[in-house]
């Protein structure tokens, strides 16, 4: 166990295991979104109250799965970072945020644009919409308070720390639409219980939930790799490889 | 399958701005994002390898001033480190 964690603390070790990873996930991200995509705008029957505005279902819950999975995971990654001082973390920490912020983006604007034709109204200071909208500042404040820093482990360890005390945003948003009953529907999505729609609606955007996924890791190894060859770049075996990469 | 014409499709039953904005916005964003992660994993390795060309014909150069010899004997052992 001690020696995993010490090899976690080698970025050596995490470009070259990331490296064979990040394949496996480019590849399982491309094919789940194409056929999500395809099964969710072609396939999926209209749903019989809203039509077939409903198929923002298939990007909007999937980005906003993310863009809470995201920022938990930036805090885990912060803890590590301030516990064990793995470097390593807070580079998976660094490029993570602006993924994040992109995912809630698209969460919320996607949502504001089915609210036109479903709630009559793009925006409404409804408990869930407030929520993920405090998400979207909270991301920008960790990206703004990391770069506020001159030393950068200064900037490291501030963001950890705004992460980990925004996490306590995430139960908020997933529980505000039971403490506040307002606008918005309620989870569409359960693990247990049963299904709130029907298997031909809810299997693209399990899918679809699974692409988005797949993405965020694919994307997180390649920008952690990136963020080491910044980081690393006087050590040997980073400008050895350079040499050897075309 | 939920529609029977193209035009059906792209008209998404009168839905056709909300649908296609919320998929187009999403879709271009993500595209957007991995491109950007590209460039930048090709910008870095240029820089680590231009700095590592850089430094080595500077650790060349002064070598050969070193060795108080005409340049070209330093030269052989350059080719020789490439």
């Amino acid at each position: 166990m001690w020696a995993f964690i010490n090899k976690l603390r080698s970025p050596k070790w995490f470009y070259a295991i990331s490296a064979k990873l990040q394949p496996l996930f480019w590849v399982a991200a491309t094919l789940l979104l194409l056929v999500g995509t395809v099964w969710g705008l072609v396939f999926a029957p209209a749903d019989y109250q809203q039509g077939n505005s409903f198929r923002i279902i298939y990007v909007h819950v999937p980005a906003a799965f993310l863009a809470q999975s995201i920022f938990v995971s930036m805090a885990v990654s912060g803890l590590v970072f301030m516990v064990w001082k793995i470097k390593v973390a807070d580079m998976a920490a660094t490029v993570m945020a602006p993924l994040g912020a992109a995912m809630t983006f698209v969460a919320l604007f996607s949502g504001a644009v089915w609210g036109v034709p479903t709630w009559g109204t793009w925006w409404m200071w409804d408990a869930r919409l407030t929520s993920m909208l405090i998400l979207l500042f909270l991301y920008l404040g960790v990206i703004a308070l990391r770069g506020a820093f001159s030393s950068r482990d200064s900037g490291s360890r501030a963001a950890s720390v705004l992460a980990m005390v925004g996490v306590i945003n995430i139960p908020i948003i997933k529980y505000s639409v039971d403490w506040w009953y307002t606008l918005h529907q309620p989870a569409t999505f359960t693990i247990t219980g049963r299904a709130a729609m029907t298997m031909d609606m809810w299997a693209p955007l399990l899918i679809m939930v699974l692409g988005f996924y797949s993405f965020f890791i694919a994307l997180t190894l390649m920008r952690t790799r990136s963020e080491i060859l910044r980081r690393e770049a006087n050590k040997r075996w980073v400008r050895e490889l350079a040499e050897e990469t075309n | 399958m939920a529609f029977s014409s193209l035009n059906e499709f792209f008209a998404m039953g009168g839905h056709a701005v909300y649908v296609w904005a919320a998929w187009g916005v999403t879709a271009l964003l993500m595209l957007v994002i991995v491109w950007h992660a590209r460039q930048e994993r090709r910008q870095l390795l240029h820089a680590v390898k231009r700095r590592v060309r850089r430094e080595n014909a500077q650790r060349q150069s002064s070598y050969a001033q070193s060795l108080q010899e005409p340049v070209t004997s330093a030269q052989k052992d350059v080719h020789h480190d490439a």
